[in-house]
């Protein structure tokens, strides 16, 4: 069953055009950027960027910065909002189940297509990423410095870190190592968004509602994050550890919070996912 | 081969299927018939293990649903509410995914299969095209292909001619014949008559969740002992025939007499002429008008005639919102 399932997801247009879409905005403002050699100062706009034009090799990391806000989490909403409820509204549903397919074993075959949809394409906007990075930009040394605990994306500045800032100089094997770790962080970060959707998807016969839903409550997460009102529920939020992996790019790298949103998305995919799977396992199927 | 007892849906307060006791037997051509929202698709839903049921057991080949349903659906073949397939994909590769979910049927065997269900349709010569550009016969066709697959025991199929042109119908028509005559026990729901009187050799009637007539085809179309006949000389048949005569219609007439030859040559003996004469039979639309209500799709007004059924009053004036929820049971 998990190959049918990414069999289908493979021959659906539509994951392809997402991959290419994800890819094509940081390639975009990598080309914009070498052009006019113009970069966000430090501390603004896409985290990362201002550190990029003296070695590429860091772009796959500003690029990951670039699509996190908004087009990944949608994309893997999408994808994860469709997942039951497409399969529903198309009618296949209840020909999958009365094949028999397991409830709990169709659940899991779809729940690993997003996890390898997810990470493809991740791995997709990194590589992309890279290959633009190392062809737009230069590849100076970059230095790393420990500009304190904040979350804003303060951290490197490259150019100027070189001279002016205690940093430390990191080696193309470190930089690797690191966005390795950033890519595996995101890539669990968004499948805290695609276990939301997944769950509603199991909700609903509207794989557009699944997926807008688990947006709503990203939304709603963002809002309450940069709330201080909001403080004493904002450590439990599934997106107020979204960018602690700007973290790995710090010299030592600073774990507390990239622990915390490992724990914290790992917690909302368990119960989420336990929660699709309780729905869907009982659920009438009148699709 | 399947067997129900006491089956019945509820879906929050609407009572979708009532205390439904059905005995499908091996080899049957069973017309499942009722009108819109009567049912029907829960029951097939509740058989294949989609729907729940809310008490009541089922029984198919011998085995307990939906505890055991696992075991039960490889051998059946089903076509629910309409074929569904991912329009952007051909009519094969839809049915090479199908076959490939779940208990998947043996790939070695697995494009021959395919061939043969597409054959069997009549779509063996179709081309790649996505399935989204084919016409609602030609879906109904591959839905029924999906069915055929693995050569079900039993095939359940709601409304399988749905969409279907007249010379279609026929085809599917023989086709259902053959795969029985080859063992193949179909479960055919329909509100179509004229598809049920043709095909099947077993009728249960459902009317509002409950089954109310469930016989052999022949027991219901045995002579009524009546019989009925048509004479241009009317008025004096009807004089030869005085006392014995139920029902006058213009130049028919319908006798209370069980021999239509006893009745004829006492007519011709009297000199009239009978250009028509048989026994009396029911037929199944007239049975089904009888022991049915309207469907759920019929919402008469509260100022509109009554209808004409026991029962029905309660329909034309039934409130929208539980008529609504009925509409979804299905």
């Amino acid at each position: 069953m998990i190959r049918v399932e990414l069999v289908k997801l493979a021959r659906r247009p539509r994951t392809w055009v997402s991959i290419v879409l994800l890819c094509g905005l940081p390639v975009l403002v990598a080309v914009f950027v070498a052009v006019t050699h113009l970069t966000p100062p430090p501390g603004q706009g896409p985290t990362l960027l201002s550190a990029v034009l003296s070695n590429g090799s860091l772009y796959p990391a500003a690029a990951l910065a670039i699509v996190l806000p908004i087009f990944l989490p949608v994309a893997v909403a999408v994808v994860a909002g469709d997942s039951v409820a497409g399969e529903a509204s198309s009618g296949m549903l209840r020909y999958l189940l009365a094949r028999p397919v397991g409830r709990t074993r169709l659940l899991l075959a779809k729940l690993i297509a997003l996890i390898v949809f997810t990470v493809t394409a991740v791995v997709a906007v990194a590589v992309s990423a890279y290959i633009a990075g190392r062809l737009l930009f230069g590849s100076q040394p970059v230095a790393v410095t420990n500009s304190g605990s904040g979350i804003t994306p303060t951290i490197i500045a490259a150019h100027a870190a070189a001279t002016t800032l205690s940093g430390t100089a990191l080696t193309p094997a470190d930089i690797l190592a690191r966005t390795l770790g950033s890519i595996a962080f995101i890539a669990v970060s968004m499948l805290g968004v695609g276990a939301i959707a997944l769950f509603l998807s199991t909700l609903t016969d509207s794989s557009l509602g699944a997926a807008l839903g688990a947006l709503a409550a990203l939304v709603t997460s963002q809002v309450l994050v940069s709330l201080n009102a909001a403080a004493s529920v904002s450590p439990y939020l599934p997106t107020r550890y979204w960018l602690a992996w700007v973290d790995f790019f710090r010299e030592p790298i600073l774990w507390r919070n990239i622990d915390r949103g490992f724990a914290v998305q790992g917690i909302y995919v368990v119960v989420l996912l336990g929660a699709a799977w309780a729905n869907f396992a009982t659920k009438d199927i009148t699709s | 081969m399947i067997v129900t007892r006491a089956l019945t849906k509820r879906y929050g307060r609407v009572l979708a299927v009532d205390q439904v006791d059905l005995d499908v037997r091996e080899g049957d051509r069973y017309g499942f018939l009722g009108p819109n929202g009567s049912g029907k698709t829960t029951v097939v839903r509740m058989l294949l293990g989609l729907v729940y049921a809310t008490s009541g057991e089922i029984e198919v080949m011998g085995r307990p649903v939906p505890s055991r349903v696992a075991e039960v659906l490889p051998e059946v073949g089903a076509l629910v509410e309409g074929p569904s397939c991912y329009g952007h994909l051909s009519g094969r590769a839809n049915l090479a995914l199908i076959d490939a979910s779940g208990r998947a049927g043996p790939r070695r065997t697995r494009r021959r299969r395919i061939a043969e269900a597409l054959d069997r349709v009549g779509l063996a010569g179709v081309d790649n095209r996505a399935v989204k550009k084919y016409s609602l016969g030609m879906r109904q066709r591959l839905g029924l292909a999906a069915a055929l697959l693995r050569s079900p025991r039993l095939l359940v199929l709601d409304e399988p001619t749905n969409g279907l042109d007249p010379r279609g119908i026929s085809e599917i028509r023989d086709l259902l014949a053959e795969l029985n005559a080859a063992g193949t026990t179909v479960f055919l729901s329909s509100h179509q008559l004229a598809e049920v009187e043709q095909l099947c050799t077993r009728v249960g009637i459902v009317n509002r969740g409950r089954l109310v007539v469930q016989q052999d085809l022949d027991d219901l179309r045995a002579p009524t002992g009546r019989v009925v006949l048509r004479t241009p000389d009317a008025d004096r048949a009807a004089a030869l025939l005085d006392g014995r005569i139920v029902r006058r219609d213009g130049d028919r007439l319908v006798v209370a007499a069980a021999d239509p030859a006893a009745i004829n040559a006492e007519l011709v003996a009297a000199g009239l002429r009978v250009p028509e004469i048989g026994p009396e039979r029911r037929s199944l639309e007239e049975l089904v008008l009888s022991v049915t209500g309207s469907g759920s799709d019929r919402i008469a007004g509260p100022s509109a005639n009554p209808p004409a059924h026991a029962g029905e009053g309660e329909a034309g004036s039934a409130n929208p919102p539980a008529r609504a929820g009925e509409g979804e049971a299905r």
